[in-house]
């Protein structure tokens, strides 16, 4: 279990003010001069050597995306983009964070802009969040005002300027290219890759886009030393991460753990456990909405980091922990997820916006049993033929819960069709 | 270079260029359907996924770059399931009404579901139905079998600069429309229906009148406006059904304008079948040998200084040619060739034609426009000029009336004093000329015909032999919006004081006659006391107070040599007979000179064709764009202060063939150009 000097977010609760004077208190702004005095080399390395991956649920390591922004300019500024569009279901951290601690979020734009030569920082905040994106708007206020941003902030003589735009609610907006288009006035809609945003992203201009998390742990990494957070966590999972955890537990939260902690031990110590207690969990989603159930037996022994869910074949994604007991219609679950994946499919490309719709009509048929056996093989099948096979990764989104239900609850989605059968024989 | 292993095979292709084309250079073929040469790369239908080594993924060719060292595989089982999943997923929502859709036949969603589809159907769901958006007179939409491929919103964006289409919704709900579903505010709509790759978008006016494997193409050359776009003219029997573009990178690459596509309507409609005589002020029908006789009998004993004729703009070069031989027979040689009286001069070619040619003018870093307006006067050069603004860097300024031409257009006023200021180089124009490396001037015929067109004419010389001439560049351009005055002007056909002297000496009594070729865009008022043969093909202001009508053929029915703005030599083909005794131009003027003179000396279009390369040298080269020496012309003199009035007051409505076609009256009244309120007569 993390321990209390370990922790990075130190007001993910709000029981202190989020104030700039308390969030300095807390250590934030604290020798942000002296970090970007050692540079940006420094900085991008410390994040190299720091092990950290990205939080948004790909899991890339972010140090090695600052290190793809051009060392020097063409002629077109720079950008960072701050993924602020927390729309996977399931997931809460950036809300809290951004509510609770914006400075540490404010504070890594500094740096990590910095470090990557941009002019500006975008947060671009889901517009549902309208008292995060308030919050947000008070913290730049009060850090505009103390000089840390803006005209040679922090007096490094470096001139950095931060914009807040809220979203209109889109969950593909959360998508890094569907992001700069929308950023950009037009509809959100993924962009092919390559040209990858490093390249041509904002306005044609060389971007970083970033998950609220990564960027706002960076000043305490840089504080700390990257080997005090690589220590932390295990190998190539290392450091710590904002777990949310919902669903059928007796006390549903936000909570910052170590990396490759037991799923059953974070449920059980900060959750307060599964409702019934842990026999009667009947599956959890680990990592978001995207992500594949998994079944009791698993949640018994997996650890929570990038490389051991993806071994039971499902993923961190955004860490956010959908706990389901005995009493949850698991197909009716799933078939719930499979409809929001098609009322967010953008619709540009072919698979996502064919095939997200017939799977969320067989699942919802599959929810009754209204089906022929048959037609479970089918659907997997589709679900294949939209992976991998789409723009951006919501076609995967899609086909991934349903995959993980048939891996593992096929019997459950058999036993509803006989009995359906058998009902309509009567 | 890049070099890369498409199956086993090694190819090595220019920088930039995406592994499709990659693929296509070696004869691979992958299908398609977002993916179009001509459009910006949307790479969503997804069609195209090919696999590449070391990628986990399979990758959508049309998009990704090649690079040094790929090896692409195109014939993998993973690459088959690829395709046939993306083909089921189109076929699932797309309805199975191949046989009343008029896309059936030449629909790629058919050809590839045949050649990459998987044949059986696994959807057991309702399909999704959507409903059809009104997109004026010219776009029939039945949105249901819509594959959101994105291509009619990408050229109406990209091409034809108007951003009226887009997508509304999102995900499987997503529908393509116009905005407020409104016809397109463009001459270049009709293209989203050959760019559309299943029935989605089809012709309105062709809708359910032929099957495409019914048709017989003709290939052809249109004369709406003096760009001479090629184009394919699709027959059943006698009737025209439809009108498609043919390639040629070098004037059309593959689009026509709306007028082109869809004037055939035009074609049977107050066509003028039979010889017509007027007897106590009626018209009344007659034979070819009455006419040729009443004819005889007028101009029996004229002398040649007392007739004349006037040339129309869409005619032939033979029939011109063979009118020519036969004034010449009655000593006359007064015809006019220039219905607008534009004051071309007809003495140095390069002083009449579009020099720099329609491609090259992406090469051009600045193009002065000079009382024109390429939108409405040649879509098509519009087309391009959008495109170089667009991808090469072109900037475009204007003398002349200010109208929306698709791009930024730097305007100068609408004041011919200007042209005078920038010949001697004191004007802004003058001075955007001289800054760029390969300047263009553009006249229109609006400048030339006004009454100090011969002085503006020289003007807008010396400004292009100021700036815009060098030895590899010439950079005068003149934009004809006639398809018959480039040859008329190889023909010589001029005349002193032009249409305007003839048509005042008529009314004057000094002509006993007057021969219309085709020319209905001058005021035929004045021949009233004046005996008048019209040869022509419609019903219009020129058979108004014509004596004798002799019916002709239409640039479907003939084979006819038309020289394009730029000096390009092209030939129309005969798709269909001209109506009841019409006859092709030609042949009348033929038959008429062995009842009135001196018989033409050829008997066979050969024989003219012969003739007429003696005539116009130019003509023995075809299809290809002439450079010419450059020269004086033009007549110094003051230039008056003052607009310069559109010389197109309707783009839908410039000759006789659009102005009887209903489709173009449809589109007049669809794009908000009358004025006129409908009364309760109407339809």
């Amino acid at each position: 279990m993390l321990a209390d000097k370990d922790r990075i977010f130190t007001n993910l609760y709000g029981f202190e003010s989020p104030g700039i004077e308390a969030a300095m208190k807390r250590g934030d702004w604290d020798g942000t001069k002296d970090l970007i005095a050692k540079g940006k080399d420094w900085i991008i390395n410390e994040m190299k050597e720091s092990g950290l991956r990205g939080r948004g649920g790909a899991g890339f390591p972010t140090g090695l995306k600052w290190s793809f922004m051009p060392k020097e300019s063409d002629g077109r500024p720079s950008y960072l983009v701050i993924n602020a569009d927390e729309g996977e279901p399931g997931t809460c951290k950036d809300r809290d964070l951004m509510r609770h601690d914006p400075h540490k979020l404010l504070e890594g734009c500094l740096i990590a802009g910095f470090a990557m030569n941009a002019i500006a920082a975008y947060i671009y905040i889901r517009g549902e969040f309208y008292r995060e994106a308030e919050a947000l708007e008070r913290a730049i206020e009060e850090a505009y005002a103390k000089g840390f941003l803006g005209k040679n902030a922090c007096g490094t003589g470096y001139d950095f300027d931060i914009y807040v735009h809220r979203g209109a609610g889109a969950y593909i907006c959360g998508e890094e290219t569907a992001l700069i288009e929308s950023l950009e006035g037009k509809k959100g809609q993924p962009r092919l890759k390559p040209p990858f945003p490093a390249n041509v992203g904002v306005w044609g201009c060389p971007t970083t886009v970033n998950n609220v998390e990564s960027i706002a742990v960076a000043p305490t990494i840089l504080r700390r030393g990257a080997s005090w957070f690589s220590g932390l966590g295990r190998p190539n999972n290392t450091g710590t991460k904002v777990f949310s955890i919902s669903g059928h537990v007796n006390n549903p939260c936000n909570v910052e753990e170590e990396m490759g902690i037991p799923l059953k031990e974070l449920i059980e110590k900060h959750a307060g456990g599964v409702r019934g207690g842990w026999d009667n969990l009947l599956a959890v989603i680990p990592g978001g909405s995207s992500v594949p159930v998994l079944p009791k037996e698993i949640c018994d022994t997996v650890l929570m980091d990038f490389d051991s869910l993806r071994e039971v074949q499902s993923g961190l994604g955004t860490a956010a922990v959908i706990v389901m007991d005995k009493s949850t219609d698991i197909v009716k679950a799933i078939a719930r997820l499979s409809e929001f994946y098609k009322h967010e499919s953008c619709g540009q490309c072919t698979p996502c916006r064919e095939g997200t719709g017939w799977m969320w009509r067989v699942m919802e048929r599959l929810v009754e049993g209204k089906a022929e056996k048959s037609e479970i093989d089918t659907l997997l099948d589709v679900s294949k033929q939209i992976e991998g096979h789409t723009i951006c990764a919501l076609g995967d989104a899609a086909a991934w819960p349903i995959q993980g239900l048939m891996r593992h609850f096929r019997h459950e989605v058999e036993a509803r069709i006989d009995a359906y059968h058998a009902k309509a024989a009567e | 270079m890049p070099t890369l292993t498409i199956d086993g095979k090694e190819v090595t292709v220019e920088p930039g260029t995406t592994v499709l084309q990659a693929c296509e250079e070696i004869g691979v073929e992958v299908p398609r359907f977002c993916y179009h040469e001509r459009l910006s790369i949307a790479g969503n239908c997804r069609m195209c996924l090919v696999d590449m080594e070391r990628s986990p993924k399979p990758i959508a060719s049309c998009a990704m770059p090649a690079g040094d060292g790929m090896v692409i595989h195109t014939n993998t089982e993973r690459v088959k399931k690829a395709r046939e999943g993306v083909m089921e997923f189109l076929l699932i929502n797309h309805p199975l009404d191949c046989p009343i859709c008029d896309q059936g036949g030449e629909c790629d969603l058919q050809d590839q579901a045949m050649a990459f589809g998987r044949g059986v159907n696994r959807f057991d769901e309702n399909k999704r139905a959507v409903e059809d958006k009104h997109m004026g007179p010219l776009i029939s939409t039945t949105m249901t079998r819509c594959i959101h491929c994105m291509r009619c919103v990408r050229f109406s964006e990209e091409v034809a600069g108007v951003d009226d289409m887009g997508a509304l919704w999102r995900g499987e709900h997503s529908e393509i429309t116009t905005y407020l579903e409104k016809t397109l505010d463009s001459e270049m709509s009709g293209n989203v229906i050959d760019l559309c790759p299943v029935g989605a978008l089809t012709s309105k006016p062709y809708a359910f009148t032929a099957r495409s494997w019914e048709l017989k193409h003709t290939e052809s050359i249109d004369v709406m406006d003096a760009v001479g776009s090629n184009i394919s003219v699709d027959t059943r029997g006698a009737a025209v059904m439809r009108i498609l573009p043919r390639l040629n990178e070098d004037v059309n690459e593959e689009w026509i304008s709306d007028k082109t596509r869809f004037v055939y309507d035009g074609l049977k409609k107050r066509r003028l079948d039979r010889p017509y005589i007027r007897k106590n002020r009626k018209l009344e029908e007659a034979t070819w040998g009455d006419a040729f006789e009443a004819i005889k009998k007028k101009l029996t004993g004229v002398k040649g200084d007392e007739i004349a004729a006037i040339v129309g703009d869409l005619a032939d070069m033979e029939s011109m040619l063979a009118l020519k031989d036969l004034m010449a027979s009655f000593g006359a040689s007064r015809i006019e060739g220039r219905q607008d009286g534009a004051a071309i001069d007809a003495s140095v070619r390069a002083g009449y034609l579009f020099n720099t040619g329609i491609a090259n003018i992406e090469e051009a870093d600045y193009l002065l426009l000079v009382g024109c307006d390429p939108r409405n006067e040649a879509p098509i050069v519009n087309t391009r000029i959008r495109n170089a603004v667009r991808h090469h860097g072109l900037k475009v300024g204007n003398i002349g009336n200010a109208a929306d031409l698709t791009y930024k257009v730097e305007e100068f006023g609408d004041d011919a004093k200007f042209i005078k200021a920038a010949s001697t180089g004191r004007h802004e124009a003058a001075k955007a000329l001289k800054a760029a490396k390969n300047p263009m001037i553009v006249v229109g015929q609006a400048a030339l015909a006004r009454e100090d067109g011969a002085a503006i004419l020289k003007a807008a010389r010396d400004i292009a032999d100021r700036y815009c001439i060098r030895e590899d560049w010439n950079g005068f351009n003149l934009l004809h919006t006639a398809a018959a005055r480039v040859g008329a002007m190889d023909l010589g056909l001029t005349a002193d004081g032009g249409v305007d002297a003839i048509l005042d000496d008529a009314e004057a009594g000094k002509l006993k006659a007057v021969i219309l070729l085709g020319a209905d865009e001058v005021d035929t008022s004045a021949l009233k006391k004046t005996f008048t043969v019209y040869l022509g093909t419609h019903g219009d202001e020129g058979v108004k107070n014509a004596d004798v009508i002799l019916p002709g053929a239409a640039y479907t029915e003939k084979s006819g040599t038309y020289i394009n703005t730029e000096g390009r030599v092209q030939r129309t083909e005969k798709a269909h007979f001209a109506p009841g005794d019409a006859r092709e131009d030609w042949t009348i003027l033929r038959a008429l000179s062995d009842i009135v003179g001196t018989t033409l000396p050829y008997n066979t279009i050969g024989e003219l064709r012969a003739r007429l390369a003696e005539a116009a040298p130019a003509t023995a080269i075809r299809d290809e764009r002439p450079s010419e020496v450059w020269g004086d012309f033009g007549t110094k003199g003051d230039i008056a202060e003052g607009g310069i009035a559109p010389i197109i007051d309707n783009f839908y409505l410039t000759n006789p063939i659009a102005r009887a076609s209903q489709i173009m009256a449809d589109c007049v009244a669809a794009r908000g150009f009358e004025d006129e309120e409908a009364t309760g007569t109407h339809g």
